[in-house]
């Protein structure tokens, strides 16, 4: 019997071309995503060396860094945006590359269109210049980020230079409890394993949790694995993943999604396969989740203390530093902190399920005065979604509106922008100094904690918003 | 893309001993808007670096003229965060060629070495040396020789060996890059392709 394989083990090796000696493997991409903050100088790259994309049918662009999310009909404001906007759209046209661009109904954040879309698939590689490209192995693909000499690399390739990661495997057991949504899983996690504990590996997910989890739950998961530093995350394709698949535009059809069903059902890890490194959770531990510092991993339960420095593995000196940027002190409660914003979306959470959860809290009740919320659909498709299925009603009875689709706040390259010293409970993926904006403080947070705090102003338990009803 | 061969680089550096670095930090995403590789370095560290009012922060280690040189000297986990290579262009503008850590975030340190900056992986022991002799004497020098593959404190002749891929170690030394590789094999990598089930 040949020797036990991992899943990543099995879909690394069925893509190494050649193995350069005392170098890295040469990786074949079988999807490659742009955006417009990181492909220009990608494609002046291209253009300098006279080589043409390679495989363009195998790359696809969307506009989604840089977007407004109001008025999308209009020309874009800030000129420099609108350049970025108009070099992917040149670039994508003058290199026969399928492009949805702004006002595109199938525009959106790349990590929620190309599953949405059908584009990914389990067993492939996919790469994109965001670090986010995790976000796809929830599929059972291998999916990371890759800088922009990289991005002109695969254009002109198809290929990425990359040594073999080593590999984790993260088993979460037992069942989570009530107000526990996938973003808890993955804050809960980070906050174990800190922001640097997976640095060096690729991650696989197993147990009870992952496998209950719905392919939205387990994109959230992948999408985060990046923030403790791993390359990417991956979930074995299951019923779960087939059901999500069949019959979206893009997904294969017919005789070849007979095919290659057989195919996808050997993508998991043999018995017997070792990781080099192991760990376990237990699901009845992770509770509803908040940060209070300024990198993921500095994250604990809501209801818990910030805690003290000497409880903390990062350094005393950087701990302070950022608890001071965030104008908080050590042992002080997260519960009734006053916040000033909420976003609700990103590649982590803007898909359709976040935005019913968050309307399962708002329901019947009202925006709080002090809260400015922007409530930003991942995708013109989220965004009809929440249209038919009555939650944009729910949302403006309860005082909120709808934006249109793009990154937004999450990483504030657009208009949206929190003010300096603001603070706001995010549902994006990361809380670093000045990320919403200069100055901005955020708290990472789910759906549920977000639409808690969205209702009475202050960081809430959504447990208890829930008991209510 | 071109840039400068490495081989072994003598100067003095400039300390930032913060763990968790961010690319965030070290180029906000509001600079990230341009279609064009240049004048980062303008921008580097930004928020750290300048008051709202675009003066400098006389605290920031960047403004201090006590430290100077063309080595970076982080805290653990450097680099983290964000996959964009404007936050290695902008070291690389600035005129920093080695950024040394006990610790780099995995896109940061291949977007260093794609774009000609050597990241030195040292132990946590050594980099508590490095800061302490830097915090002794601000000019004090370090050699980094990449041949040979160490870091060097000139004064003491402390030394320290470091890894490095061989491959990546060639490119950087000849200013060559992976594209150049792989176009050389491209009848392969076609083949390759056709073989795909997707």
């Amino acid at each position: 019997m040949s020797t036990p394989k991992t899943l990543f083990d099995k879909v690394w090796d069925a893509h190494v071309i050649r193995q350069v000696k005392d170098g890295p493997d040469v990786l074949f991409i079988d999807r490659h995503f742009i955006h417009e903050v990181t492909s220009p100088v990608a494609f002046l790259g291209l253009e300098g060396r006279g080589a043409p994309v390679l495989f363009s049918g195998r790359t696809f662009a969307t506009a989604d860094h840089n977007t407004p999310t109001l008025n999308q009909h209009l020309p874009v404001a800030d000129p420099m945006s609108a350049n970025q906007l108009a070099a992917l759209e040149r670039n994508a046209a003058k290199y026969n590359i399928s492009h949805w661009g702004l006002g595109h109904i199938k525009n959106g954040i790349v990590h929620v269109v190309g599953p949405e879309n059908g584009i990914t698939l389990p067993g492939m590689t996919i790469v994109c210049g965001d670090s986010h490209t995790s976000t796809h192995g929830a599929f059972g693909a291998i999916a990371f980020g890759i800088g922009t000499s990289e991005v002109e690399m695969v254009l002109a390739t198809q290929c990425i230079m990359q040594p073999k990661p080593k590999k984790m495997r993260i088993t979460v057991n037992g069942k989570t409890g009530k107000g526990v949504l996938p973003k808890d899983v993955i804050l809960y996690i980070i906050s174990q394993t800190t922001a640097s504990g997976a640095t060096g590996y690729f991650v696989e997910y197993a147990g009870e949790v992952f496998e209950n989890m719905t392919m939205e739950g387990r994109m959230t998961v992948c999408n985060m694995t990046i923030e403790m530093g791993a390359r990417g995350g991956m979930i074995a394709p299951d019923q779960t993943t087939l059901d999500y698949l069949k019959g979206r535009e893009l997904s294969p059809k017919g005789e070849q999604w007979d095919k290659l069903v057989p195919y996808w059902e050997t993508l998991k890890t043999d018995e017997g396969a070792t990781f080099d490194l192991d760990l376990t959770f237990d699901a009845a531990d992770i509770e509803p989740q908040i940060t209070y510092g300024t990198n993921p991993g500095l994250g604990t339960g809501v209801t818990h203390q910030i805690p003290a420095a000497e409880d903390v593995k990062d350094g005393s000196a950087s701990y302070k530093k950022s608890l001071q940027y965030m104008g908080f002190a050590e042992n002080e409660s997260m519960i009734g902190k006053p916040v000033d914003f909420v976003f609700l979306g990103s590649c982590t959470n803007g898909r359709i399920e976040d935005f019913r959860a968050f309307a399962s809290i708002v329901k019947g009740r009202q925006k709080a005065d002090n809260i400015t919320a922007w409530l930003v659909p991942g995708s013109h498709v989220v965004e009809k979604q929440i249209k038919d299925e009555g939650i944009l009603d729910i949302l403006t009875q309860a005082g909120f509106e709808l934006r249109q689709p793009g990154c937004s706040a999450c990483l504030a390259m657009n208009e949206d922008k929190v003010p300096a010293g603001k603070y706001a409970v995010s549902t994006s993926n990361r809380n670093f100094e000045g990320r919403q904006g200069p100055g901005a403080r955020t708290l990472l947070a789910s759906p549920l904690v977000a639409a808690a705090a969205a209702v009475t102003g202050v960081v809430t338990d959504p447990r208890i918003l829930i008991d209510n009803e | 893309m071109a840039y400068d061969k490495f081989t072994i680089l003598r100067s003095s550096a400039v300390p930032m001993p913060i763990e968790n670095v961010d690319t965030d930090q070290i180029i906000p995403a509001r600079f990230l808007k341009a279609t064009e590789r240049k004048g980062f370095g303008d921008n580097l560290f930004r928020d750290w670096r300048y008051n709202n009012d675009n003066t400098p922060k006389a605290d920031f280690v960047l403004n201090d003229p006590t430290y100077s040189g063309k080595i970076l000297v982080g805290g653990k986990n450097f680099g983290s965060g964000s996959s964009r290579e404007h936050a290695a262009w902008a070291i690389y503008d600035y005129g920093f060629r080695c950024v040394v850590s006990s610790f780099f975030a995995d896109i940061f340190q291949n977007n260093s070495i794609n774009v000609g900056i050597l990241p030195v992986r040292v132990s946590p022991e050594f980099l508590e040396k490095i800061f302490a002799a830097i915090e002794a004497d601000p000019k004090t020098e370090l050699e980094v020789n990449l041949p040979a593959q160490t870091i060097t404190l000139l004064a003491t002749g402390e030394s320290e060996s470091f890894a490095i891929n061989e491959y990546k170690k060639h490119n950087l030394t000849n200013g060559y890059d992976d594209i150049d590789y792989l176009l050389s094999m491209k009848s392969e990598i076609e083949a390759f392709a056709d073989a795909r089930p997707f």
